[in-house]
């Protein structure tokens, strides 16, 4: 838990000289506290002071990137233990395993569908974040020659490479040189070894653990070798151990700022029923894992997950929202249709996906309520007949188009007649309720 | 640094509710801690599949869904039946959407003889829905609750517009009655206070506070969920501490992703999967966030769920 004001306040020079901007020292430490000033802005704070409130201040979970480029994955920095009380911050990454045992056919079609996994779901681009590579074998030859397969297939690919073997572990950090893999597999009987060759290599330090109260002294020993870049993993393997280790966990993290077991979470889920699978990472996503490591990634199944992680990992407060503007779809005439609908991504995801399924060049108004679906915007006062008329007149769409006509959703239906009143000229046509009847409505107009 | 767990206790308790009569009787809720902690607590029953059903031939139903029921679903007695004896439902939910003004609009008499009908042929418990046409579903549900007079059924879906008549048929026919509001914790508890000030028992409701799909608003009905559950334990607050149900398989077999085919949409992968594991995954996200009863359709999606329960206590 962070320092109260008081704590901090003892902490600060008590001089009240002001030059922090705050009257007294006090008040300048309950702004600190409610992370509403800076400690920069105190000129004359003691170095042993920056060092205690340095450390009550970073994140409860430590911020740690995976990988490097454009695919790195952050993970960590999380503050809360339910979603309505702020923002989940760094969403889980997805992890596929990959044994050493395979042949190198089958590690390439892997490696390659996760180089091209992925998908735009609601304007969010989301894909198989990781390869795990397993040293199933047992030969350190083999570990490397499969780091090389995957590294060739997947080259922008963060990967974890999962050995006990420190001569294993060597050799294939090697192929990963630079590009921030996780050495994971590191335990009470190899730890010194792996620490090595982690900070060697520049790597994050996969602690594998047998319960939690091992896990929080092994990340003490690491840390003490000089590895700070931990992930964790309890051990826990079945969906109520990982429940409940990853609560455990968390709670220690936020609510006692327990460092030992402030790093991010990786969960094992593999099953031999891919639905199975898929139902236990559901308690990963939701609860604070911060890695998932799957034993397939067919399509459906990454698509499923894909959008639960998205929707876990949405602001409660803010819907996810698109640019107020009339945008063209396909390449419309002046006489294509133009329709009207609100700025929530889904709503406007949803409405545009289907106008391009009808394949009829058009213009689609998207007007900014706040993230709002079309009813919900309606009932809130955000999308009204003279609000519609407003933006409508102002957006200058009228230049762009031969006849004067706007389509609405259906459910606001009752608004034609007003917004006609509001814009004088203007014919306005009651689209369909459900956007999946947009391809047959517009067959029948053109038609 | 020697690691404490840091266990929770908590002040309040969800209500534990028995449907149904005789051996085949089912209890949910009773828990003093936020699902599957079993911890830090008590979790003396699981979360509880129901399967979904309803009068008149699934037409609007999704063909990936409605080709198990195939040889069935002609009939409301058959197809409970099947569900019974066939896939082993331990309770099953009778959606009467036949009644609705805009479908085969069936007359609450016609409801309450399909009502009968089921009842004789099963002996699980039994949860009767109305169309969720809130006008018709006051005069629906009173003949439905009759006919099953003593059952000790499940009435929903009681709402702000017509829970009047509904809770008093439920009361008066000894049944247990679904409170639903929409996704909003505050309706959801006012509307259980005032069927509460009707003199109905708490302890016989269960809150519905509105399910959304995977993808289509899900985070909503989670969150509202968690802090339904929230109040309950850490406050007390009784009129939050009913059962929460997620009426599932209507929600997610109406959106695009349990249907469209992977001719139009290759990279979402197998349509069948797909739909089954929509429905499953979001069952399995309210279960996390607090649903002790889930009304579920597809056979695979049940099966998958009901695993990963036995999985989590
Ligand atoms: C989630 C939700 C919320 C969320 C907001 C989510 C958001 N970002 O909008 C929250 C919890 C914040 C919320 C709040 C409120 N809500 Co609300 N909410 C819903 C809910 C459950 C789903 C809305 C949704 O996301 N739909 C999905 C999107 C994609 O749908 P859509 O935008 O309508 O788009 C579809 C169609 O309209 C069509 N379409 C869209 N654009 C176009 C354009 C054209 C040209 C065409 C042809 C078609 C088309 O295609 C889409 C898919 O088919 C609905 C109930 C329901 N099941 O619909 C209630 C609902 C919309 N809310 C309602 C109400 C009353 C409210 C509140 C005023 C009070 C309350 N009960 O909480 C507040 C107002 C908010 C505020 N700021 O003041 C009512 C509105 C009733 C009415 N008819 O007036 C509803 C219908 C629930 C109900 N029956 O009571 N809500
Ligand atoms: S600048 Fe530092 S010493 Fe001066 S009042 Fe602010 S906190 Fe106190």
């Amino acid at each position: 838990m962070a320092l109260s004001g008081v704590e901090i306040f003892k902490l600060l020079p008590k001089t009240n000289c002001k030059k922090c901007g705050h009257p007294t020292c006090l008040a300048f430490a309950m702004k600190l506290a409610q992370r509403q000033a800076s400690l920069d802005s105190c000129p004359d704070v003691s170095e042993e002071a920056k060092k205690i409130l340095g450390e009550a201040s970073a994140p409860p979970v430590r911020p740690i990137t995976l990988g490097a480029g454009d695919k790195a994955v952050k993970m960590g920095e999380e503050t809360v233990l339910f979603r309505h009380d702020k923002k989940f911050v760094n969403p889980c990454a997805l992890a596929v395993e990959i044994k050493d045992t395979l042949s190198e056919d089958e590690m390439a079609k892997t490696a390659e569908q996760v180089a091209n996994s992925e998908i735009d779901r609601v304007g969010q681009k989301l894909r198989v974040d990781a390869i795990v590579l397993t040293n199933v074998s047992g030969d350190a030859a083999k570990l490397e020659a499969a780091a090389k397969t995957v590294a060739a297939k997947a080259p922008a690919v963060p990967v974890i490479i999962n050995t006990g073997d420190p001569g294993a572990a060597e050799a294939a950090m090697k192929v990963y040189a630079g590009k921030k893999p996780i050495l994971y597999g590191a335990n009470a009987s190899n730890l010194d070894a792996m620490a090595n060759i982690a900070k060697a290599n520049k790597a994050i330090l996969g602690i594998a653990a047998n319960g939690i109260d091992e896990l929080a002294g092994l990340t003490e020993k690491a840390k003490a070798l000089g590895v700070e870049d931990l992930v964790i993993d309890s051990g826990a393997r079945k969906a109520k151990d990982i429940l409940e280790h990853n609560t455990l966990i968390r709670r220690a993290a936020v609510k006692k700022n327990f460092k030992p077991l402030g790093f991010p979470i990786i969960n094992f889920m593999q099953r031999e029923d891919s639905l199975h699978e898929a139902l236990v990472a559901v308690t990963g996503v939701t609860k604070y894992a911060s890695i998932l490591v799957v034993s397939s990634i067919e399509k459906w199944k990454n698509l499923a997950l894909f959008t639960l992680r998205q929707n876990i990992y949405t602001d409660p407060q803010v819907p996810m929202q698109v640019e107020q503007k009339v945008y063209n779809i396909g390449d419309p005439k002046p006489e294509s249709p133009l329709f009207i609908t609100t700025n929530f991504s889904l709503t406007y995801f949803i409405v545009s996906g289907e106008i391009e399924n009808s394949k009829v060049a058009s213009r689609l108004a998207v007007m900014d309520c706040e993230g709002l679906s079309v009813l919900t915007a309606w009932a809130a006062g955000k999308f009204t007949a003279s609000k519609i008329a407003q933006f409508i007149q102002e957006s200058g769409v009228e230049k762009e188009i031969a006849q004067k006509e706007l389509i609405i959703p259906g459910y606001v239906a009752i608004l034609s007649g007003a917004i006609e009143d509001k814009l004088p000229g203007w014919k306005i046509t009651v689209g369909p309720r459900e956007a999946n009847a947009l391809p047959a409505f517009l067959k029948t107009r053109v038609a | 640094m020697a690691f404490t767990p840091t266990k929770e206790t908590y002040s309040g308790k969800v209500y534990p509710v028995t449907i149904g009569t005789g051996d085949a009787a089912v209890t949910f809720g009773g828990e003093n801690v936020l699902p599957f902690h079993s911890f830090e607590g008590a979790t003396p029953n699981s979360p509880v599949i129901a399967c979904e059903i309803q009068d008149v031939p699934p037409a609007d139903w999704p063909e990936n869904v409605r080709k198990p029921f195939e040889a069935v679903s002609d009939d409301p007695v058959k197809w409970a039946k099947y569900c019974q004896d066939e896939l082993k439902a331990k309770v099953i939910a009778l959606r009467l959407i036949g009644t609705h003004p805009d479908r085969e609009n069936r007359s609450p008499e016609d409801a309450a003889k399909t009502v009968k009908d089921v009842l004789d042929a099963i002996n699980v418990p039994l949860i009767i829905l109305g169309s969720n046409h809130p006008e018709k579903d006051s005069s629906v549900l009173v003949a439905a609750a009759e006919a099953a007079k003593d059952k000790n059924c499940v009435i929903g879906k009681a709402q702000e517009a017509n829970y009047k008549t509904i809770a008093a048929a439920a009361m008066a026919n000894n049944h247990k009655l679904i409170a639903m509001s929409e996704l909003d914790i505050n309706l959801s508890k006012q509307l259980n206070i005032l069927i509460t000030q009707m003199g109905f028992e708490k302890e016989r409701l269960i809150t519905d506070p509105m399910c959304s799909a995977l993808g289509y608003g899900l985070e909503y009905t989670y969150s509202v969920m968690e802090r339904i559950r929230l109040a309950a334990l850490t406050q007390n607050d009784a009129t939050m501490q009913p059962p929460m149900l997620g009426d599932v398989g209507m929600y997610v077999w109406k959106v695009k992703e349990t249907q469209a085919p992977e001719a139009d949409l290759p990279q979402w992968g197998a349509t069948e999967e797909r739909g089954i594991a929509w429905e499953a995954m979001t069952a399995a996200a309210l279960l996390t966030a607090g649903a002790e009863l889930l009304i579920m359709r597809h056979p695979k999606a049940i099966e998958a769920v009901q695993k990963t329960i036995e999985e989590l206590i």
